[in-house]
């Protein structure tokens, strides 16, 4: 025991000190991006006015108030201090609705890409490991699937287990999911048969830790890209279903929700529509930002060291 | 070739046939009676039911189902709408050409603009055009396509009245539909103003569905002259004194346009999720639009219909591009 500890500590040590050295050479070359900079500090501040949405929300999103019925914003004619952003046609705070809609928005995107992550990894390394017939099955159902429209299966989806924030989410990572398969079984199938698995075999590792401990480590790279393109395309999705009365149901402050419910005031009141649509798209813009950045920082054929 | 031909269809008739079967599962998984949701009625009496069951077939055993479903299918019975009572297939034919016209004016947008601005990007790699463009291009990938149609609304529409919101031609129009293609048919027309009228109402949706295909094309117009760009054999026609226009025209363009074909073939697909979204807001009466009401409306039989012919051409596109791909690029048939 004496003896075991001081190289147990040598070793977390010398564990520790790569760590590092992996991070400071990954935010060297996503760094160098200066989208991917400025992407992620507008993804750091969206997450802070999500979790600070009810101390920063002048009101409560859902409160309507009779006498502001489509207020403008404040600096436009006949707008008030009360309402910076203006109101909708009952009357709610904008503001304070888009801030609350930040919440929303991150958290389909954390759910919908953890979701279609751990399952698509989870059939991606069976696939790839086991290979032969077990391959073959997953691989067609993912064609399967891959062979609808997104939108339109996520559609139909949520036809069958009816409208529905969560619903929505469901279909949308079903429908992201063959992405990550493809991904990690291609990636495993070329890391499988490595020196360093053969060597973790031959010491007796047990095909699940073969799997999922030796291999699937030195597979997240691609992982990790598609992961935030994911993120974006569920906050699109997402929105696109509230917009066609398929996803979050009304009086959510649902951005997309939003706009579904601001469209027949397009012509009148040019903020209730043009607003919710700004806060998706800076968000997707900045983490798409943050994803071109993380692909060149993590694609080792563009390393030039 | 002919091996590789086969290869890939001995890939798409099972992709087909578990296409088929979530279809045909779909109305098993819906909450409600099946009986009930194909025929629309509610409320029947025993005897009727058994009667509506039997001519659907509902009560032999599911494999029988299935593969009667299959039967029917493959020549090219989808079923009747609830709401019509018209063949699946036969409206879907009515209504297909509109969204074809739509995604054909959609992708020549994004590639008569999607190309050269790549090109450019490349050429001029680090410069102010190039990130101004894949800057535009980002943004344009980032869009939420259901927003910008409302802001060319408000924008053309609203603000400075150039283009109708809504439709595919004015109503003081009328004419016989003879190819479904509303610029051919009110040209075929001869009516005066139609054929301006079409074009007026055609402009936005084409602009929305095709931003993304756009933005997607571009960048990877560039990424692949960039790769090209650096080849040697781009070096060598330099070299030999080629004017900076042939290199980048012939030499390097013939190569970059490779992975560019299989993305804008990929863009079918996008296309048709697209078309969901965009003739939504236009109310453009294609597919798109039928499936969303269709949706609403509870149209089971059209859902089930519309999503396997959809996925299946999806499936055809995919196979002509993946076959395109191995004639221009021999390596990959290997």
């Amino acid at each position: 025991m004496a003896t075991s500890t001081p190289n147990a500590l040598q070793e977390a040590d010398r564990h520790a000190v790569t760590m590092g050295q992996r991070l400071s050479e990954f935010w060297y070359y996503f760094s160098e991006n200066r989208g991917a900079v400025i992407g992620l500090w507008v993804f750091v501040f969206l997450v802070v006015v999500a979790i600070l949405a009810p101390l920063l929300a002048p009101h409560m999103p859902q409160q309507q108030y009779r006498d502001a019925i489509l207020v403008p914003p404040y600096w436009q004619e006949g707008g008030r201090a009360a309402y910076l952003l203006g109101t909708d046609a009952v009357g709610r705070d904008l503001l304070s609705r888009l801030l609350y809609g930040a919440r929303f928005s991150l958290f389909i995107g954390v759910i919908v890409t953890t979701l279609s992550l751990t399952v698509g990894i989870f059939f991606g390394v069976i696939a790839g490991y086991v290979g032969g017939k077990t391959d073959t099955f997953i691989m067609r159902i993912m064609d399967v699937i891959l062979a609808f429209p997104s939108l339109l299966l996520a559609l139909v989806l949520v036809a069958v287990l009816g409208p529905g924030l969560i619903n929505a989410m469901i279909a949308i990572a079903l429908v992201l999911q063959p992405h990550f398969v493809r991904l990690t079984r291609a990636a495993v199938m070329s890391e499988k048969t490595r020196d360093y698995v053969v060597a973790a075999k031959v010491a007796g590792a047990k095909p699940l830790r073969l799997m999922f401990k030796t291999i699937l480590p030195n597979c997240m790279a691609p992982l990790i890209v598609q992961a935030t393109l994911s993120f974006s395309t569920a906050i699109l999705d997402a929105a696109a279903l509230g917009f066609l009365g398929m996803g979050a149901q009304p009086p959510t402050p649902e951005w997309g929700t939003m706009l579904a419910e601001a469209r027949e005031f397009i012509l009148r009141a040019w903020w209730v529509v043009t607003l919710p649509g700004l806060a998706i798209l800076v968000t997707v813009l900045a983490i798409n930002l943050m994803g071109d950045g993380l692909r060149d920082a993590l694609d080792p054929k563009l390393k030039r060291s | 070739m002919l091996r590789f031909f086969f290869g890939r269809l001995a890939v798409l008739i099972p992709t087909f046939i578990g296409v088929s079967i979530v279809a045909f599962a779909f109305i098993r998984l819906l909450p409600g009676d099946p009986v009930q949701l194909m025929s629309g009625e509610r409320v029947m009496s025993p005897e009727r039911y058994e009667k509506i069951s039997h001519e659907l077939g509902y009560d032999r055993p599911i494999v029988i189902q299935y593969l009667d479903y299959l039967g029917n299918v493959l020549t090219g019975d989808f079923g009747r709408s609830l709401t019509t009572k018209e063949p699946v297939l036969t409206i879907f034919a009515k209504l297909f050409p509109a969204t074809l016209e739509l995604s054909l004016c959609a992708i020549i947008f994004a590639v008569v603009l999607g190309i050269p601005a790549g090109i450019i990007a490349a050429v001029r790699r680090g410069t102010v055009i190039d990130q101004t463009v894949m800057g535009t291009a980002l943004i344009g990938y980032s869009m939420p396509i259901f927003w910008w149609g409302l802001l060319l609304i408000i924008l053309f529409s609203g603000v400075l009245q150039w283009t109708p919101v809504s439709g595919r031609i004015s109503f003081s129009y009328f004419f016989q539909p003879v190819t479904g293609f509303m610029l051919i048919d009110s040209l075929i027309s001869g009516q005066k103003g139609a054929f301006k009228s079409a074009v007026s109402h055609l402009i936005l949706p084409t602009i929305v569905l095709g931003t993304i295909p756009l933005a997607v094309i571009a960048r990877q117009t560039r990424s692949a002259m960039l790769e090209v760009l650096g080849e040697d054999y781009v070096r060598t026609a330099r070299a030999k004194g080629l004017p900076p226009l042939r290199v980048i025209g012939v030499h390097a363009l013939r190569n970059a346009m490779i992975p560019v074909v299989t993305t804008i073939g990929l863009q079918v697909g996008v296309m048709l999720a697209g078309a969901i979204l965009t003739e939504s807001i236009f109310s453009w009466p294609g597919i798109g639009k039928w499936m969303v009401d269709s949706v609403f409306k509870r149209d089971y039989p059209v859902i089930q219909g519309g999503l396997l012919i959809i996925a299946s051409i999806i499936m055809v596109v995919n196979l002509i591009v993946d076959l395109l791909y191995g004639l221009i690029n021999p390596r990959i048939r290997h």
